[in-house]
């Protein structure tokens, strides 16, 4: 258990965990604000800029790759209301159209360019490859204490901790605007706050949670972690911070769980190769899910008060 | 280029030729029937549904090995496909209609657990000594390479056969994507219209998982759709000019694919339908950004006092006409009507 774990699960799990709450976390309120679906569309957009970001530099360090997918996003913003305002089209249709051409210039842009030998591939990023990250210079669980081998951690650990601190910041600082421009724009607006403003930043900060964690860990954790944390956590409890810290909960959870299923579940059962992280991490979260759906407290919706 | 040109002309071999006209087909049936889901407001549940049935399509190859198959029978890969991703329509509907999520968390929540549960299983087969796993990766972003004739045979004639009940349908599919209430009245079941609609929509998105892929064939019902939104304000003629540019982009997408056989056919389609809506966007008369632009500088951003007046007694005579959503004090409504409705806003109410 010891040395093996740290050399080759710890780290994986880690990094799971921070993405999963990464995204679950700006995903409450995008849930509540009929945005749920943009880690979806975030993790399709990008393709193109991270592509770009990579032909431009000629390396897959991070930081070009973060620009250009960064870049793409904000174009995708734009287009979609583009869309929407001259084609008088619902805001679903407009983002199918957009984020759907932008992935297949992207997957072309792969494609044509010869970029898809070196680290980047579609189906790698689809599905990612959470496996992968592992701590090859630690030696047993002392090492947490080297600072040689923790140097050596998969810098994906820093960053997705990093956007994970930056999500559990930006909830914290803003908590009552947030609340308020989420339930309540007029008043929001009434008392001073800029609404379109916070809005605008927490769409930000999803893009940069989706972005980090798709580039770490694929498309799969991030459009799960988005949406099905944060709705099973509505479907337990009417209270906003008690849905919030659960959907974190719950997101940790699923990542624990679906990477320790993933690798040894099919050795238990006999089988002798592990399946896919990602995808299992996404299964355990939509039977947390499906069990939310039949018993949760909350799981109904509730009966409008009668006009007086 | 030659490769390209022969391709269109279908003179690729007989193989090839039946792939672009099945994928032409496919094009005109997506065009019609996404034409139908992006007015009733449903476009990515379609998304839903396509991922859905990456978890089909590898039980079923799985279900075939078992059975002693080579397992990689586009009809059988079709019908466990189909399988899940009612499945998945179903499972959008209930959360929506039996829980307090809104849809578009159900669609995100479905399309994501189905997505990762498929990936589970491909990774399964990958690992199965048994399994000769070619082609089942060409699902995720469609190929149009090495096709048997079987299979292009089959998704052609899904193409004729989802294009034959929407013609049939054609009326009242019409009627209830173009006013609900109205259908209604005349006696029409929408629900059952809707939920008929959205069984073709499954129907074309299994249809064209092979051609087009899991990832993108949604784009293949929407990009049509909303293309023709451009070039006309009436349902019926939507539906044409959809299902126009729905075909055109398999018909040419598919052709590019056989001229460039190490890129995956999806993307190739959906650039197609996504540079026709381009053109759209920008060109279309009146709606395109374009004609706009022109027709914002003739006005020179205010109104004549006729038209002003034609804009108020249209506020007065039709309160609840759609078109007053369409006022934003500089396009003239003479612009939007047809004169002997402009005569009558002139004459005033009798």
């Amino acid at each position: 258990m010891g040395t093996e774990f740290v050399q080759l699960s710890l780290s994986p799990i880690l990094i799971g965990i921070c993405a999963a709450v990464a995204c679950a976390l700006p995903g409450n309120f995008l849930l509540l604000r009929r945005q749920a679906l943009l880690g979806d569309a975030v993790s399709h957009v990008v393709l193109p800029g991270i592509v770009v970001g990579f032909l431009l530099t000629g390396t897959v360090s991070a930081g070009p790759m973060m620009l250009g997918a960064m870049a793409s996003a904000l174009l995708a913003v734009l287009l979609i209301e583009t869309v929407r305002r001259l084609g008088r089209v619902e805001p679903g249709a407009a983002m199918g159209t957009v984020f759907t051409s932008m992935f297949a210039a992207g997957v072309l842009l792969l494609e044509t360019t010869g970029a898809s030998g070196v680290h980047l591939d579609v189906e790698h990023a689809l599905m990612g490859n959470l496996e992968s990250l592992i701590w090859f210079d630690a030696t047993g669980w002392g090492s947490l204490l080297d600072p040689a081998a923790l140097a050596a951690l998969p810098p994906e650990l820093f960053r997705m901790a990093l956007a994970m601190t930056a999500a559990i910041l930006f909830l914290a600082v803003l908590r009552r605007p947030l609340v308020a421009s989420t339930f309540d724009e007029g008043f929001a607006r009434a008392t001073g706050q800029r609404p379109s403003l916070l809005s605008l930043g927490l769409v930000a900060l999803s893009a940069a949670s989706a972005v980090t964690a798709f580039q770490a860990v694929g498309a799969i954790i991030v459009i799960a972690m988005f949406v099905v944390p944060p709705a099973t956590a509505r479907l337990l409890t009417d209270r906003l911070w008690t849905q919030v810290g659960l959907s974190a909960v719950i997101a940790a959870l699923a990542a624990i769980l679906g990477y320790v299923l993933a690798g040894y579940g099919p050795l238990w059962l006999g089988g002798q190769h592990s399946v896919s992280a990602a995808g299992m991490i996404a299964v355990v979260s939509g039977l947390g899910l499906l069990l939310a759906a039949a018993f949760g407290p909350r799981r109904h919706r509730r009966e409008a008060l009668p006009e007086a | 280029m030659s490769a390209f040109l022969d391709a269109l002309l279908l003179r690729t071999g007989y193989n090839a030729a039946l792939v672009s006209v099945g994928a032409m087909l496919l094009g005109l049936a997506a065009g019609a029937a996404g034409t139908f889901m992006v007015l009733r407001k449903r476009a990515l549940v379609a998304d839903a549904m396509a991922h859905a049935t990456l978890p089909g399509v590898a039980l079923a190859f799985l279900a075939m090995v078992g059975l002693g198959g080579e397992g990689r029978a586009l009809w059988g890969l079709m019908v466990g496909a189909a399988g899940t991703a009612l499945l998945g329509l179903l499972a959008v509907d209930r959360l929506t209609a039996r829980t307090r999520l809104p849809e578009d968390a159900a669609i995100g929540a479905v399309l994501s657990v189905t997505f990762g549960a498929g990936v589970v299983l491909l990774t399964v087969i990958q690992t199965m000594s048994a399994g000769q796993q070619a082609g089942l990766e060409g699902f995720l972003l469609g190929s149009t390479a090495g096709m048997l004739r079987a299979d292009a045979l089959t998704i052609a004639a899904g193409g004729l056969v989802a294009g034959a009940v929407i013609w049939v349908l054609r009326r009242p599919m019409t009627i209830v994507a173009f006013d609900e209430g109205f259908a209604t009245a005349t006696g029409i079941d929408v629900v059952r219209v809707d939920r008929i609609g959205m069984i073709l929509v499954l129907f074309v998105t299994v249809a064209g998982l092979r051609i087009v892929g899991i990832v993108l064939v949604v784009a293949l019902l929407i990009i049509p759709a909303v293309a023709a939104r451009f070039w006309t304000d009436r349902t019926s003629v939507m539906f044409w000019v959809a299902a126009l540019i729905g075909g055109l982009s398999g018909w040419l997408g598919t052709a590019l694919s056989a001229a460039a056989p190490g890129l995956p056919a999806g993307p190739l389609v959906v650039l197609v339908a996504a540079t026709i809506f381009a053109l759209s966007l920008f060109l279309a008369p009146r709606r395109g950004v374009v004609a706009r632009a022109v027709a914002a500088r003739s006005s020179s951003g205010r109104l004549d006092p006729s038209e002003a007046a034609r804009w108020i007694a249209l506020r007065h005579m039709e309160p609840t006409s759609p078109l007053i959503d369409e006022d934003d004090g500089r396009t003239p409504l003479s612009a939007l009507l047809p004169p002997d409705r402009l005569a009558a806003l002139d004459r005033g109410p009798v």
